[in-house]
């Protein structure tokens, strides 16, 4: 790519496009948010320390975070796999099963924790058939955040293997690779950035998730009880402030996992760029 | 594609990995939306119809396109101003300001809700004033509209920002360089390289507009036949015991996203040789 | 979608946005409730509505509002505007009067009955034939015995479900809370699910099958007798508690819609033996003594305590019970 001095654009619209961009995000999203960070400001260090130290509330994180975490690799791996047989095999049903693949985005959330539970509990469809209990165990938990996950991964992997050029794979076949070698040494490296984002994306989404999970983790506190559960039930108490310092922590984190996901990717092109 | 021999896989692999994918896929996306679909009809069509002739339920269908008909058009402006401003140009800070258009992805639902209330509400910052002029937003469709805003708001943006960044700014200099104005080259040129995202990007939107139900629940004050969304309206209807008709509305939804998707699919699939040529471009 | 048109369909988007907050119709009320009162305000609202309309010739509407009864006080504070509050405790009312002010401080002592024009008490459901044999609070406690309750910080129902157990406690150990706690501590160890709200917590036991026992607003095992066949039967314990739902007028909001004449001829309309009928036959317990004489039969007798009486209000109990650090969570980090 041709290095260009930023004070040479061709392009117009740039003070438009980026004035627009910056009114509306800081209208929808940053104004209200500080407006929740301004809440929590009220609480001293020591004070929402406190708070965000207590068992429970470290118990739900645990649970939030590391149910996230085991549901996003779950995604990845079956996000890879779906996306893979997607793009490179013919079957019929393909173009149904594609569409299928975002159900997660418009089923409302309550519905998919409702329907998860009458399948997974002791007495569902799938559920009586398991020699163990997933409905109102954290297991539930992490079922609903594989559910609200699921497109994240397929979509972003997706064009990036329609894209993939064939040459790579014939050339290293040709140079006496195993399929599983051509994988593992030529597919996967071009693919990794879009699954790292896809993944970080569907952890992002389920750390938050609240409509599906109460409805079938059993919300048992210290055992199966997420955050935001958590910041509902000190809502409920009328405790704003409690409710904020637990919010700004989730914030805080899953801004910080962004923004390393951005970065990674800037410095991912500008490595890709450099080498082309 | 993988018709060549040499990076084609076994038939024992293909049938392998099609078989893994759909089991997952069956037990984790079918199987719900079926027991959906199995409840809303366990009374038969004539309860399935009458469900959704409700008088209230029409109601939450109506808010829900309205404020479908509202977030979605705005997140399309959004998107597309972003996306320009993101892809055509370098400036400081461009991964921090992707980061912000990411958040509301992994914002909590609870928490989206509750930062309008905060800023909003009757004891929020700006509740006195807007209590004094008279204007309601939270418990009221502003307050709807913009938790649903918040919600989709990366949807456009997210689908838009990979693909101009894709085809650079050749094409757009061209256009520019003989002539054309900003808005022209936008129309003529940039447009038609992104169209098909960009249809993607307003369906997920669309289809998460009318979905969501944390954000909202939290602004909504649950009014029957007024503050209802469609999601809100299932959660009524599940309490008061009519699974039939909380799964009738849950469907409704469940099928407008397929339609949608599957549309999409058929439009793609009529196109597909034009798609095929900005792929490859 | 022409480049032009942006900034046009912005500006529409944006008008319609401001101004449609819902156009004031004639005279209309918002009741704001919690979620098991749905059946009797539906039948209330209509009765009330016909009433008002041969009373002074106006027309009237109640628009009804739904939702865990913490929640809906919350709603209230932050501004949902409600004419009329008809919550499962007087806390959330009090949370009200005390946080948005737009409820006069004494607002409980403004109706009969400190303003609970109808009350319930605490029951069990259990599966048909009790196979458990369960029969009074004691029970709860034994090793296999599987309660269902919803969490009592987001629940009124079970804030009343444990105030009950408790109560019992004391009765039985002669006062000694040390006991009590001990006793709900062996009664949580056999909850498997915390349903964050009554009705979700009956979904999860009638049609999930989870529990042997749920404990249940009186009202809402009638309920559930009727709505999930005949696959219940209802135990009615030796001691419970006397749970009074209190109603309000929100003052600041109906001065400003002009609608308290109406506000407050609805939360007295309550106490009429009309009213009081629609409530005994969505089995809430009336407090019209011709009207519980003629119901008597559908509402067993049970010796029944009052919050007063034994916790000295609900700003003690909540306190002592359901604040952060409270009972609930020392038993909860006990379990």
């Amino acid at each position: 790519m041709m290095a260009r001095p930023p004070n040479l654009r061709v392009i117009p619209g740039f003070d438009t496009t980026l004035g627009l961009t910056l009114a509306l995000l800081s209208l929808v999203v940053l104004l209200p948010l500080a407006a929740l960070v301004l809440k929590a400001a009220g609480l001293g260090v020591a004070q929402w320390l406190a708070i965000v130290t207590d068992p429970r509330v470290l118990a739900s994180f645990r649970l939030s975070f590391g149910g996230a975490a085991i549901a996003a690799g779950l995604n990845g791996i079956f996000g890879l796999l779906v996306a893979w047989v997607l793009v490179r095999y013919r079957f019929p049903g393909r173009k149904l099963v594609d569409a299928f693949i975002d159900l997660p985005f418009a089923l409302p959330t309550a519905v998919a924790g409702i329907a998860l539970t009458a399948l997974y509990a002791p007495n569902g469809w799938v559920g009586q058939f398991l020699p163990f209990k997933v409905a109102f165990t954290p297991l539930g938990a992490m079922l609903a955040m594989v559910f609200i996950g699921i497109p994240f991964v397929v979509r972003t992997v997706e064009p990036v293997l329609q894209d993939l050029e064939s040459e790579l794979e014939e050339a290293a076949a040709c140079l006496g690779a195993s399929r599983a070698q051509t994988f593992a040494r030529v597919i996967l490296p071009v693919i990794a950035p879009a699954l790292l984002t896809g993944i970080s994306l569907a952890f992002a989404r389920a750390v938050g998730e609240y409509g599906s999970v109460i409805f079938i983790a059993g919300n048992m506190p210290g055992v199966s009880e997420i955050a935001p559960l958590l910041i509902v039930t000190k809502l409920e108490q009328f405790d704003y402030v409690g409710a904020t310092a637990i919010a700004t922590l989730m914030l805080g984190l899953s801004f910080a996992l962004l923004l390393a996901i951005n970065l990674l990717q800037k410095w991912n092109r500008q490595r890709m760029g450099a080498a082309s | 594609m993988s018709n060549h021999p040499a990076i084609r896989d076994p038939a024992w692999v293909r049938v392998a990995l099609i078989a893994a994918a759909l089991a997952f896929l069956g037990l984790f996306l079918v199987l719900p939306l079926a027991a959906v679909l199995a409840e809303a009809l366990r009374k038969g069509l004539d309860s399935y119809a009458r469900a959704l002739a409700a008088p209230d339920t029409l109601a939450a269908i109506r808010l829900t396109l309205l404020v479908a008909a509202i977030a979605v058009p705005v997140n399309v402006v959004f998107g597309l101003s972003a996306s320009w401003a993101i892809a055509k140009f370098d400036f400081r800070g461009k991964a921090l300001l992707v980061s912000f258009i990411d958040l509301p992805f992994s914002v909590s639902p609870v928490i989206s809700g509750l930062i309008y209330v905060l800023l909003f509400g009757a004891q929020g910052v700006l509740g006195p004033w807007l209590a004094e002029h008279d204007v309601k937003i939270v418990f009221a469709i502003p307050g709807i509209v913009l938790a649903t805003i918040f919600v989709t708001f990366p949807f456009v943006a997210r689908e838009l920002i990979p693909l101009m960044e894709e085809q650079g700014r050749d094409e757009e200099e061209a256009a520019l360089t003989l002539g054309a104005g900003g808005l022209r080259t936008l129309w003529s040129v940039t447009l038609p390289n992104v169209k098909w995202g960009l249809l993607y990007g307003v369906l997920l939107c669309n289809a998460r507009a009318m979905g969501e139900f944390g954000a909202v629940s939290v602004v909504s004050g649950h009014i029957r036949g007024l503050t209802n969304t469609m999601p809100l309206h299932v959660e009524i209807l599940y309490n008061e015991y009519d699974f039939v008709g909380a799964f009738a509305v849950a469907s409704l939804l469940a099928l407008l996203a397929l339609v949608t998707l599957g549309a999409k699919s058929a439009l793609e699939w009529v196109h597909r040789d034009q798609l095929a040529a900005t792929r490859r471009h | 979608m022409s480049g032009k048109r942006f900034p046009l369909l912005l500006a529409a988007a944006l008008s319609l946005a401001a101004t449609s907050a819902w156009a004031d119709e004639a005279k209309t009320l918002l009741n704001v409730s919690y979620d098991p009162t749905r059946e009797l305000y539906q039948e209330f609202n209509a009765a009330f509505a016909k009433d008002w309309q041969t009373k002074t010739g106006q027309p009237v509407k109640v628009n009804q509002s739904h939702g865990g009864s913490g929640k809906q006080a919350r709603a209230v504070i932050d501004g949902l505007e409600a004419d009329v509050v008809t919550l499962a405790l007087a806390y959330d009312i009090d949370a009200i009067a005390e946080k948005a002010k737009t409820i006069n401080a004494d607002w409980q002592n403004r109706l009969a009955y400190n303003s609970a024009p109808y009350t319930s008490t605490i029951v069990f459901l259990v599966r048909k034939g009790n196979p458990k044999g369960i029969k009074d609070w004691d029970d709860l406690t034994k090793p296999g015995v599987q309660v269902i309750t919803p969490n009592p910080k987001t629940s009124g129902g079970a804030r009343w479900n444990h105030l009950a157990a408790w109560g019992y406690a004391l009765n039985k150990w002669n006062n000694d809370p040390a006991k009590a706690e001990d006793f709900l501590t062996a009664i949580y160890k056999n909850v498997p699910v915390l349903d964050s709200g009554a009705r979700g917590a009956l979904t999860t036991f009638a049609q999930r099958g989870i529990g042997d026992v749920f404990l249940s607003w009186e009202n809402e095992a009638i309920l559930a007798n009727r709505e999930f066949g005949d696959g219940f039967e209802t135990v009615v314990p030796s001691l419970s508690i006397l749970a009074e739902p209190p109603v309000a007028v929100v003052d600041k909001v109906v001065d400003r819609h002009g609608t308290r004449a109406q506000a407050e001829a609805y939360v007295k309309f309550l106490y009429s033996s009309q009213g009081q009928e629609i409530a005994a036959r969505n089995h809430y317990r009336p407090r019209d003594p011709e009207v519980a004489k003629k119901y008597a039969t559908d509402f067993p007798s049970v010796r029944l305590f009052t919050i007063n009486d034994v916790f000295g209000g609900w700003q003690k109990a909540q306190k002592e019970h359901f604040a952060d650090g409270g009972i609930f969570d020392r038993i909860i980090a006990k379990k």
